[in-house]
C-alpha cells in the first residue's frame, strides 16, 4: 500500500509540464487532484517514473465563459462547481452532478479534467462531457490539439490521450435559456462509484423539445451518447409518456458489461429507468423556472 | 528532496523521498501519530487532516507536494494544557467515538467543516453528507452528528 519509488517535479506552466513528460516517455504522469492516481500508485497498479505536479500552474484554475462555451481549466476541482460557476442551466447541471462526485475531501482535491483523464467507466463528468459534446484541449510535444468527447473515451480507463500529452482545458457548450437539466445515478450507498447514470438536457421552444442531449454512464465500456432517443424526443412536447419511451429506446443504444452488483439485465432495466428520471428532472428544471 | 512545511504552528523540514505519503511523513518522520491510517486510498478518512484550511485525504497527498503549506492535524486540537478543544469535548459528551481510531480523522473533517462554514449544522443534509465522508464502525454515526451540533454552538458561544 506504499507507491513504488518515483522522480517528481513541479512545474509552473503547461509547456515545462509537457517538457517534463518527453523526459521520460510513457513513463512519466501528470498529478493534478491525485485522488485516483495517488490511490493507484498506493496499489501499484500504477508505477510512472516520474509524476509532473501541475497545481502550480495558476492559469489551470480559472473558469471563463465566452462564446457560448464554458471553458474549465484542468486544475478546477470538482467542489468549485457546488455553487452554480454559470447563470446558463450548463452552471446548474454542474452544480447537481459535482455532489455525486466522492465526498467533500475528495472533491476538494480531485479535477473535473482529472476525472476525463482517469475515464471512469461510470464516472459522472465524462458521462457529461459526451452528453454536451464537450471539447478536450490537450498539449503535447507537437503543440495543442482538440478532441471532442465522443472521440476521447477509448474503453474503461483508456482515452484519446498520448503519452506526453496532457489535459490543459475541457470546452463545455452553453445549453441557452430555454433548456432544462437532470441527472439520475443508481448506487448502492451514499458514497458508492455509480452503478448507472444519466445526464440528460432538454431546450424547449413553444412548449415543443428542440433540443435533448442523453448521456450514459456505466452502460458500455465507455460513456455514451444516447442519439436514437434524444432524436425520438424532438419536436415532441415535455411529457412523461415521451419520457419513459424516450428511456426505453435508450436502452437499446446500451451494451452493458456485466458486473457483480449489477448483472446485464439489471443494468439495460436501470438505465432506462434512470434516463427517463433524468429527462423528468430536466422537464421539472425547466418548468420551475418558467 | 528537501521541503519545509509549517506543521501544527511549527515550521519543520523533512528529507524525503517523493513517494513519502503526506500521511507517512507525519507519522513517521514527525512522530505525529494521531492521524491514522485505514485503508490508505481514501475512503476510510482515517487519515484527514487541514491543509491550507481544507480538510484533505493525507494518504492520497505526497509530503512532496506540500513545500510552504500549513498543515493541521489532531494534535493542533487541545490546548497546550491539555484542554480539549470543544469538538472533542462533544464528542466525548455525546459519545461520538468508542474504539477511536476514526476520531483523529472526523475531528479533522468537522473542524475544517465549522472554520468554513459554521451554519452547516443547520442544514441536516449537508450535515449528513459531510459525515458521510468518513467511516465509523462503532457509533452508528448518530453520536457524531450529536456531537457536531452540540460544538457549533458551544463554539458560537465561546466566540
Amino acid at each position: 500500500m506504499k507507491p513504488a519509488p518515483f522522480d517528481y517535479r513541479a512545474v509552473g506552466s503547461p509547456q515545462e509540464a509537457v517538457s517534463a513528460l518527453a523526459e521520460r516517455p510513457g513513463e512519466a504522469r501528470v498529478l493534478a487532484g491525485g485522488q485516483s492516481l495517488v490511490l493507484e500508485m498506493n496499489y501499484r497498479r500504477e508505477r510512472p517514473k516520474l509524476l509532473v505536479d501541475i497545481n502550480g500552474i495558476s492559469e489551470l484554475e480559472r473558469i471563463e465563459e465566452e462564446g457560448g462555451v464554458l471553458w474549465v481549466g484542468a486544475l478546477v476541482r470538482h467542489r468549485d462547481f457546488e455553487e452554480p460557476v454559470s447563470a446558463d442551466p450548463l452552471g446548474r447541471l454542474l452544480s447537481r452532478v459535482s455532489r455525486y462526485i466522492g465526498h467533500p475531501p475528495i472533491r476538494t482535491r480531485g479535477t473535473m479534467a482529472g476525472s476525463l483523464a482517469y475515464a471512469h467507466p461510470v464516472a459522472e463528468w465524462p458521462a457529461v462531457a459526451v452528453a454536451l459534446d464537450a471539447g478536450i484541449e490537450l498539449l503535447g510535444p507537437d503543440g495543442p490539439r482538440a478532441v471532442s468527447a465522443g472521440d476521447f473515451f477509448l474503453r474503461p480507463f483508456a482515452t484519446a490521450c498520448r503519452p506526453g500529452e496532457m489535459i490543459t482545458g475541457v470546452r463545455l457548450p452553453l445549453l441557452g435559456e430555454n433548456s432544462g437539466v437532470g441527472f439520475a445515478e443508481q448506487r448502492r450507498t451514499q458514497a458508492s462509484f455509480a452503478l448507472v447514470a444519466a445526464v440528460a438536457t432538454l431546450t424547449v421552444e413553444d412548449g415543443t423539445i428542440t433540443a435533448a442531449r442523453i448521456g450514459l454512464a456505466g452502460v458500455a465500456g465507455r460513456p455514451i451518447r444516447a442519439r436514437e432517443a434524444e432524436e425520438y424526443l424532438l419536436g415532441s412536447p415535455l411529457s412523461a409518456e415521451a419520457f419513459a419511451e424516450a428511456g426505453r429506446r435508450a436502452v437499446r443504444e446500451t451494451d452493458p458489461l456485466p458486473e457483480p452488483h449489477a448483472g446485464v439485465a439489471y443494468r439495460r432495466h436501470a438505465v432506462g429507468v434512470l434516463a427517463g428520471r433524468a429527462l423528468e428532472q430536466a422537464a421539472a428544471d425547466l418548468e420551475g423556472r418558467a | 528532496m528537501k521541503i519545509e512545511l509549517e506543521v501544527n504552528g511549527k515550521k519543520r523540514e523533512l528529507n524525503i523521498e517523493p513517494r513519502r505519503t503526506l500521511a507517512d511523513a507525519l507519522r513517521e518522520d514527525l512522530g505525529l501519530t494521531g492521524t491514522h491510517l485505514g485503508c490508505e486510498h481514501g475512503v476510510c478518512g482515517a487519515c484527514t487532516v487541514i491543509l491550507d484550511g481544507k480538510a484533505v485525504r493525507s494518504c492520497l497527498m505526497f509530503a512532496a507536494q506540500c513545500g510552504g503549506r500549513e498543515v493541521r492535524t489532531v494534535e493542533s486540537l487541545a490546548a497546550d494544557d491539555g484542554t480539549p478543544h470543544p469538538l472533542q469535548a462533544a464528542f466525548v459528551a455525546e459519545h461520538g467515538l468508542q474504539c477511536g481510531f476514526c476520531t483523529p480523522g472526523f475531528l479533522m473533517l468537522v473542524t475544517a467543516a465549522l472554520e468554513g462554514d459554521p451554519d452547516i449544522v443547520e442544514d441536516e443534509e449537508r450535515l449528513r453528507e459531510l459525515l458521510t465522508s468518513n467511516l465509523c464502525r462503532c457509533t452508528g454515526y448518530e453520536g457524531i452528528r450529536r456531537a457536531v451540533v452540540r460544538a457549533a454552538g458551544d463554539m458560537k458561544a465561546f466566540s
